[in-house]
């Protein structure tokens, strides 16, 4: 077991170290910069001069080799660089605005599992029924509705029921939890939505899957209740594919994020990423690039862990 | 001795599959209906679309749905509807171009890596696990960034290859799977004394019994690929104003219409979400016909 662990996380640095390679080069393979979009993005007319000294003070003149190498060693030491925009360290640029967004991700999955739990079970259990329909359409419109537009519908909604929008500024939960609680349950149901669908889904397929094996059988013709086959005898077994889905399903929130974020106008991680990237903000869009991909690696690392915890079957040596 | 003739029974055979497809997954048929009044739409958009989707109109800035225009009008007057009708053109080019880009390479890598195996499969699979650490938007976010823009023939190239790209490790992922079962058939050894060349091992005898799960992920990704043009375009790093494209509708000046104008924001959404809702119903009834195995 502790062999698989070590192997299991050790093998999540080629991973990194490639997206790291990978979005250096990808950013470099078409001319343009930061320093066009700064100086020439309005229009105006600068000469030829003052760009390159802009590029020099911001080191994009080096050799490309050179940069890529103060890059790796960037990222083996942690230490991101500065934007080239806003020419604050990009950890910082992060840091200022990751609380908001962890905290509607985490939001969202908690709404989200909790309603899917309930939601995959029942549609299993009334297998070809019209709940069944129900909830298949319902989840089905979770995966095509974009959570970006189910967001303006819901801002579109308070403002004809109560005539109230949330508000911009952001109020730590630490200040005063309603103000906050009450301005962030909404983006939270927005990129909810696609995931709860997604959960409830998984939960009724694998639900199906395991109510045809043997000992549910067993546990039925030796007199269990129906309602305990269900939870104790089911549910769990169920439950574990589910893992995997609510822990992949997690990383996908930034996706939502991203766009999401621009509905509410918050100011969180995936507005940053937006702003970078129409900014060609090389630095803060690696930054962010490696922080993304190592959220991810770490969350499907957590996934393979648990799932040699929860599932006695699993002995990995 | 008697002879068959087989083509009146085959051509039948063809029609009766349809019959037959509808007739299991009646969900799946109510999808295409919806698919091909879509493409009907894109293909004929100056036939349907009661205005120029990019006429300016002072006189009736953001009029409501009426019958002169069923959906109301925009900020400048244009007609919605016809907006609406010429952003499923967007739609459709983009979406499927990209998905079937990103689906076919992300087919053939996965085949070849199953044939292949060893070190080659061993490296196609990092560099597909490097790929798949981003969340779809992201990457194609990352790959607009790093194509800037540009447009051939009114179509934008950039943004398929956004939405391309993020696709192939996905699609890649699950023939690899299948390709790694038809691998072991015996037609594969058989074609393989036979001295075929690699390549034609690949194309001729492999590929084709990957086409179920190929077929399934093409549609399921046209659906995601749809949504990622819209969301692209929503943040204003997609196709670019004056053009009709749904998400773009949904951009900018839109959110400050709120109050005055709530159909601006309610149509365009709901295309793309009917839009997506279709594709993924029909992939999902497309996947319960042609693989029963994952039918639950």
């Amino acid at each position: 077991m502790l062999q698989y662990v070590v192997k299991r996380v050790l093998l999540t640095i080629p991973t990194l170290l490639g997206v790291a390679v990978l979005v250096f080069f990808m950013l470099r393979i078409v001319p343009g910069d930061v320093v066009e979009v700064k100086l020439r993005g309005d229009g105006g007319s600068v000469s030829q001069q003052t760009i390159e000294a802009e590029r020099a003070r911001l080191g994009l003149d080096k050799p490309m080799m050179t940069q890529f190498g103060e890059w790796m060693v960037g990222v083996v030491t942690l230490n991101f660089g500065k934007s080239m925009w806003t020419e604050r360290p990009v950890m910082e640029e992060i840091r200022l605005r990751l609380e908001l967004s962890l905290q509607v991700a985490i939001m969202a999955s908690l709404i989200a599992v909790f309603i899917a739990i309930p939601l995959g079970t029942t549609a299993a259990l009334f297998r070809d029924t019209w709940i069944d329909y129900t909830v298949r359409i319902v989840t089905i419109g979770g995966l095509s509705i974009p959570s970006f537009w189910f967001g303006m519908l819901i801002m579109l909604s308070l403002l004809a029921f109560f005539n109230w929008l949330p508000p911009i500024t952001f109020t730590p939960i630490y200040v005063d939890p309603v103000a906050n609680l009450t301005q962030l349950i909404w983006p939270a149901m927005a990129v909810g939505y696609r995931y709860c669908a997604v959960v409830a889904r998984m939960i009724r397929s694998s639900l199906l899957e395991v109510m045809s094996e043997d000992y549910i059988r067993t546990a039925r013709a030796k007199g269990v209740y129906e309602k305990l086959v269900v939870s104790r005898h089911a549910l769990r077994n169920a439950l574990l594919p589910a893992i995997t889905v609510i822990g992949l399903e997690f990383t996908f929130l930034i996706g939502g994020l991203v766009v999401t974020e621009q509905v509410f106008n918050l100011n969180g991680i995936g507005q940053l990423f937006v702003q970078s990237v129409s900014r060609n903000d090389f630095t803060l869009i690696q930054g962010m690039v490696m922080l993304i991909a190592a959220f991810y690696v770490f969350i499907n690392l957590a996934v393979d862990l648990l799932y040699a915890v929860f599932d006695p079957r699993i002995r990995y040596t | 001795m008697t002879l068959v003739l087989p083509t009146p029974v085959e051509t039948f055979k063809q029609h009766g599959k349809i019959v037959e497809f509808c007739r299991q997954q009646p969900l799946g048929a109510v999808s295409f209906v919806i698919i091909f009044a879509m493409m009907f739409a894109g293909l004929f958009s100056g036939l349907v679309a009661p205005y120029d989707p990019l006429q300016i109109d002072f006189a009736s800035i953001l009029a409501a749905p009426s019958p002169d225009h069923w959906c109301g009008t925009d900020a400048y007057g244009r007609d919605i509807c016809s907006r609406l009708i010429f952003g499923s053109r967007t739609a459709l080019v983009i979406g499927f171009t990209s998905s079937f880009v990103g689906s076919t390479l992300g087919a053939m890598l996965g085949v070849a890596s199953a044939y292949f195996g060893g070190r080659i499969d061993n490296w196609i699979q990092r560099i597909m696990d490097v790929l798949l650490a981003f969340p779809l938007i992201v990457l194609a976010l990352v790959v607009v960034a790093a194509l800037r823009k540009f447009v051939i023939g009114g179509v934008d190239v950039n943004l398929i290859i956004a939405i391309a790209i993020p696709i192939v490790p996905r699609v890649a992922r699950v023939v690899r799977a299948a390709a790694l079962g038809v691998r072991v058939m015996p037609y594969v050894d058989a074609a393989r004394a036979a001295g075929y060349s690699n390549s034609r091992i690949i194309f001729r005898h492999m590929s084709p019994n990957v086409v179920a799960p190929y077929l399934i992920m093409l549609t399921a990704f046209i659906a995601q690929a749809i949504l990622a043009e819209a969301s692209l375009s929503f943040l204003g790093l997609g196709v670019a104003e004056p053009t009709a494209a749904w998400g773009l509708m949904l951009s900018g000046n839109a959110a400050d219409f709120y109050r005055e104008a709530p159909w601006m924001i309610l149509f365009p959404g709901a295309a793309i979400s009917l839009a997506v809702f279709a594709f993924n119903l029909f992939g999902d009834a497309l996947r319960d016909y042609l693989d029963p195995r994952f039918k639950v």
